[in-house]
């Protein structure tokens, strides 16, 4: 990834920064412009709560360039407290002990390194809570 | 608008790994065959469908590059892409030239050349089609994400793996059958479940290959058609296209793929008819649950009963609801931007009796289901005998 890219999606990698709808309270991660529930164009900026369950979840045995090393990882669709669903690596966590509804909480992580650049690019990985 | 009516279809003769041939080899190939299935000796305007040519081949700007080589110098012609549905948004985008009254005979086209790079750099191609920030950085891939929904569909439904793998049985026995396909031979369930797995709970013979092919179709007005072509016409009754989110995680519901379901809605509105009045449907098999997913989103079965169907027989050949006759992308292959033209091209060849051996008898109408990503993108297409 270019590092302008990587630059500005700091504020929610880094610190998991969303974006409410100020007229109907939906919330946004990644942040948007528009809300899609109600088209307000105002959001105010909350912090995602780091707590949340595991809704599905894979393990990769194939990975693509920059994760060709780190097979097997598995990978999840996490639900936060408070509805909002993200991506993320299941990790700490045996790859045959991970279950459909399993809490758990982000902790921030380095997810790979960008060959080109040779950028270390952050973000948040699921730990068992 | 006018009725518009396939007149031609055709592809490159072989799908599979085809080193010796460049992406313009096989497009103009399927290019070809289409016009003279149909009988045309000019085109007035040209579709292309393909995903991604610039990271398969380092080439975009390919409108221009097919024309010249299709030896139609000054036609104009466009690319289209909506990832591995690129293929049907071409069909539509030809659709809307006729149906408009702008172009009297258009050809739309697919094609994607993909054995050009690596393993892993086709899987980066494809993972382009998912949220580059927010799927691929945390390291998703395709099969990552279909298994994601195969493991939320087994969580509520009870799906198992058996149900998936018949998906691959299934569709091989078609492909077996079908000329061009890159694999046509038939599987056992237990040679899909001892096969390496790639995401659980995906095996490799849960996936779709990856593929270099081609496809095309000549498409004109209903009313013209018997002037300009000896083929039976088959009109497009039925043109559906709808997006949805492109992040999986940003669905309300992951076992069920709504843009499909809109898409089929809107089909059906413009056609008249319902998914009962459909002899068979070619659909996007690009991984095993993909069509379990897909024939319950377009009403064919009902929630959560795609696999029991599958393992009943409901959707083979000589079921009651006939899906992927052609082998499906599981065997034909998916060369992501020809799939959609070459759905189209199953189903015509069905309702003109040209099926040979994997004939479905007295087909009247069919309907062709093509997606994008995880399901971000999706077109229907309803066919029937004019």
């Amino acid at each position: 990834m270019p590092s302008a890219g990587y630059t500005r999606e700091i504020p929610q990698r880094y610190r998991l920064e969303a974006a409410k709808c100020a007229s109907c309270g939906r919330i946004y991660y990644p942040p948007r412009l528009v809300c899609a529930a109600c088209g307000g164009r105002e959001f105010d900026t909350v912090k995602l709560p780091d707590t949340g369950k595991v809704v599905t979840y894979t393990v990769i045995r194939v990975g693509p360039g920059d994760f060709a090393e780190e097979v097997p990882y598995a990978l999840g669709i996490v639900e936060m407290e408070g509805g909002v669903r993200l991506m993320a690596q299941l990790v700490d966590v045996p790859l045959d002990g991970i279950k459909t509804g399993m809490p758990v909480r982000l902790e921030f992580r380095k997810i790979y390194e960008e060959g080109k650049a040779g950028i270390i690019c952050y973000g948040h990985k699921a730990v068992p809570a | 608008m006018r009725d518009v009516a396939v007149i031609g279809v055709g592809a490159n003769p072989k799908w599979g790994e085809l080193w010796g041939r460049s992406l313009r080899d096989i497009f103009v190939e399927a290019a070809l065959a289409a016009i003279d299935d149909a009988g045309v000796d000019h085109v007035d305007g040209m579709y292309v469908g393909c995903m991604s040519s610039g990271l398969f081949t380092g080439q975009e700007h390919i409108g221009s590059l097919l024309a010249d080589y299709l030896g139609q110098r000054h036609l104009p012609a466009t690319r289209v892409e909506s990832a591995c549905a690129s293929g049907s948004a071409a069909v539509k985008a030809a659709f809307l030239e006729v149906a408009s009254g702008h172009g009297d005979i258009v050809l739309a086209g697919g094609v994607e050349k993909m054995t050009d790079v690596s393993g892993a750099a086709a899987t980066y191609a494809l993972g382009t089609a998912a949220d580059a920030e927010y799927e691929c950085y945390h390291g998703a891939t395709f099969p990552g994400l279909y298994a994601m929904i195969a493991r939320a569909h087994m969580d509520r439904y009870g799906t198992t793996p058996e149900m998936l793998a018949q998906v691959a049985v299934k569709n091989h026995d078609n492909g077996a059958l079908n000329p061009m396909a890159q694999y046509p031979f038939k599987l056992t369930v237990d040679q899909v479940l001892k096969s390496v797995m790639v995401a659980d709970p995906l095996h490799i013979l849960d996936c779709s290959p990856i593929t270099d092919g081609a496809a095309a179709a000549i498409l004109c007005p209903l009313e013209t058609a018997k002037k300009l072509s000896k083929k039976l016409p088959i009109k497009v009754a039925g043109v559906g296209h709808a997006t949805d989110t492109i992040q999986l995680a940003q669905r309300e519901d992951m076992t069920w793929l709504e843009s499909t379901a809109k898409a089929a809605e809107r089909a059906f509105k413009m056609a008249g008819v319902k998914i009962k009045d459909v002899d068979l449907c070619e659909v996007h098999d690009c991984f095993t649950i993909a069509e379990l997913v897909v024939i319950e989103s377009l009403g064919l079965v009902k929630r959560g009963e795609g696999g029991k169907a599958t393992l009943a027989g409901r959707t083979a050949r000589d079921g009651d609801i006939p899906v992927n006759t052609s082998g499906g992308l599981k065997a034909k292959g998916h060369p992501v931007g020809a799939t959609g033209v070459a759905q189209v091209m199953e189903v015509v060849k069905q309702l003109r009796g040209e099926a040979g051996s994997r004939q479905i008898k007295g087909a009247k109408r069919g309907l062709t289901q093509n997606m994008g990503g995880s399901g971000g993108s999706a077109v229907v297409h309803i066919l029937e005998v004019a």
